[in-house]
């Protein structure tokens, strides 16, 4: 399990991520909500340890992420940020055996080889293993970078909005495969989500967070109700539930404005591209 | 995800876009050349490999004359040189621009090697040039390094390493930082007697004629241990080129490995600017030499394609200029020239630098 205790992120005397006390049991999907700003994604990466903590402590397994030797966690936990710009022309196969190198160490073995052809498999990206990188769509490249972190076999994996630049069909795939990972191989998935119902249709938790802070945590039907909604978004919303999941319907809401302290927050701090 | 959307996808997908390894570009060239493009890497290596050596064999053969055992001697001495030199360069920038995740810049536009004369420049004022001159090769040599390693260290490490900063950033900051260490030299210069300016001056310009045994026993030592760490850690720096978030995530030490290549480029840079002296875009030159020939992404390619395609080069540059245009300029202007032509066009290339 992962355990938050206490993290802090601070850039100057903005406070992104504000004392998150959080533990995420093992197995199943769990979905990190909030508006732009909220720290989702700056959580997410102290987590994995690509960002450091002003504060707190975060344990997988029991293992500390700033103390641990970062190829044993490596092992243990995957992570993918958002927006992944390659600078070298790699195919699709080459860059899901890199998933492979913490356990192999450049030298792979047949094993590896199966793990990256099972990758490759479960992403349905065999057909395109030999394309270069640079010749796909932005889609199919994603589903490539993911099939990397399903190559390095960890117990958990972190991924950062994962629907970025997929359409309505790819990132419904998207999210049937991490479902899939969850309840074949018995992944822990933790993924940042922005769309609610995604969120709603396919997690088993949702944690929700706002100015940094994780407000509300709970199944799908506790999270995505009128006043958690408003809480979270300051938006007012009608649910409805479809096939045994509940859905926020946020079209024409009745809106009221984010509050000014989400606003003020710098956009590039969703991403934790400041440093 | 079984369902055929991803096959409608790829469809949309249009054929290879650029950089002439796709299969459909082999289409419209000579079968003599088509052949060439499915050679691997390491047949690539080798047949570059071999063009090193015959063109070191011409070289070394070509007009020996009557006093042929002194003319041998000198050329297996710049040769050895040039050997030297060029692959420490191709290979320090070829690691140098992995832990910086580009490839226009290169320790040289940077400004390490105009560090390293500045270091020189320092030392010789400091302890006169007729003390250095003097003084065992080595002392004076390890001294300049270690003073070069901790500058080079706190000021690229800084500058590199932890923050990332934009790519012109840097670019400017190399080469005005260049600029200064360049105006500083040459300033202090003014300040020398003609003898030490001497000494300095013969430093000032790429040469591969002036070394001595001694300098260059001193440099095989600190080369072979710069290259060393760099091949050692071939596996790492693929890695590293995925880009710092990937790295990281599997597992890789960065901000050490990253430190640890600084330290092994600062070496080579500094060994071989002690040897032949500023080699300002040569290092681009070859490095881009071997990304476009070796046809990998593998250090364990990239590497040894660098150190060879820089032995080409050099000797193969200063054959064509020695016996076929039969002017003596230097080496290094030419190069410099096909280097600097290059920056620029990769800086244009580069769009929204």
């Amino acid at each position: 399990m992962i355990i938050c205790d206490g993290v802090t992120k601070r850039y100057g005397t903005t406070t992104v991520v504000d004392d998150v006390r959080l533990l995420i049991q093992t197995g199943g999907l769990t979905s990190i909500i909030g508006p732009n700003g909220a720290g989702k994604s700056t959580l997410l990466s102290m987590m994995a340890r690509l960002l450091t903590m002003d504060g707190g402590r975060v344990s997988v397994d029991g293992l500390d992420v700033a103390a641990t030797d970062s190829a044993v966690l490596a092992r243990r936990l995957a992570i993918l940020r958002q927006d992944n710009h390659l600078d070298i022309r790699l195919t699709v196969r080459d860059l899901v055996a890199f998933g492979r190198y913490p356990h192999s160490k450049g030298r792979p073995t047949i094993e590896d080889r199966v793990h990256v052809d099972r990758a490759l498999d479960y992403m349905d990206m065999g057909h395109l293993a030999d394309r270069f990188l640079d010749e796909l769509s932005g889609g199919q490249r994603q589903r490539a970078f993911v099939a990397m972190t399903l190559a390095q076999d960890t117990e958990y994996i972190l991924l950062d909005e994962p629907l970025n630049n997929l359409d309505m069909p790819h990132g419904v795939a998207m999210m049937s495969v991490l479902q899939r990972a969850a309840k074949e191989l018995g992944k822990t998935v933790v993924v940042v989500i922005h769309d609610i119902n995604f969120a709603s249709a396919y997690s088993d938790r949702i944690i929700a967070m706002r100015e940094g802070r994780v407000i509300e945590q709970g199944t799908p039907a506790e999270i995505v109700t009128p006043p958690v909604m408003q809480e979270v978004y300051g938006l007012t919303v009608d649910v409805v539930e479809h096939g045994g999941h509940p859905f926020a319907l946020y079209f024409h809401a009745s809106a009221v404005r984010p509050t000014d302290e989400a606003e003020a927050a710098p956009s590039g701090q969703e991403t934790g591209r400041v440093r | 995800m079984t369902d055929s959307r991803y096959e409608t996808r790829s469809a949309e997908v249009e054929g290879p876009t650029d950089a002439g390894l796709g299969s459909s570009r082999a289409l419209r060239l000579p079968s003599a050349l088509r052949s060439l493009q499915a050679l691997g890497p390491w047949a690539r290596i080798g047949i570059a490999a071999a063009l090193a050596v015959v063109l070191i064999g011409v070289f070394l053969t070509i007009d020996l004359g009557g006093a042929w055992q002194y003319i041998l001697r000198r050329r297996s001495m710049t040769v050895l040189t040039m050997v030297l030199v060029g692959s420490a360069i191709g290979m320090a920038t070829v690691g140098f621009q992995t832990i910086t995740h580009n490839r226009i810049l290169t320790p040289s536009v940077m400004g390490f090697d105009a560090l390293f004369m500045m270091v020189v420049t320092v030392t010789i004022v400091m302890f006169g040039a007729a003390r250095i001159q003097q003084a065992e090769d080595w002392t004076v040599f390890a001294i300049q390094a270690a003073v070069m390693m901790i500058v080079s260290t706190a000021l690229y490490g800084w500058l590199l390493i932890g923050a990332r900063r934009a790519l012109h950033v840097l670019l400017l900051v190399g080469i005005i930082l260049g600029v200064l260490l360049r105006s500083l030299i040459s300033f202090i210069q003014r300040l020398l007697d003609p003898n030490e300016f001497q000494v300095l001056e013969d430093m000032s310009f790429a040469s591969f004629n002036l070394t001595t045994v001694p300098a260059l026993a001193t440099a095989v030592v600190l080369l072979g241990i710069g290259i060393a760490v760099l091949l050692r850690l071939h596996r790492v720096l693929d890695v590293m080129a995925l880009g710092r978030d990937l790295a990281v995530g599997l597992g890789i030490p960065y901000q050490r490995i990253q430190m640890l290549v600084l330290i092994a480029v600062t070496l080579l840079v500094s060994a071989a600017t002690a040897l032949a002296g500023p080699t300002t875009f040569f290092g681009l030159l070859v490095a881009h030499m071997a990304y476009a020939t070796v046809a990998s992404e593998k250090h364990r390619h990239t590497l040894p394609m660098a150190a060879v395609m820089s032995v080409i080069a050099l000797v193969g540059g200063q054959l064509i200029l020695e016996r076929v245009l039969g002017f003596a300029t230097a080496l290094s202007v030419v190069v410099d020239f096909a280097g600097g032509l290059l920056f620029i066009l990769l800086l244009i290339r580069k769009k929204g630098l």
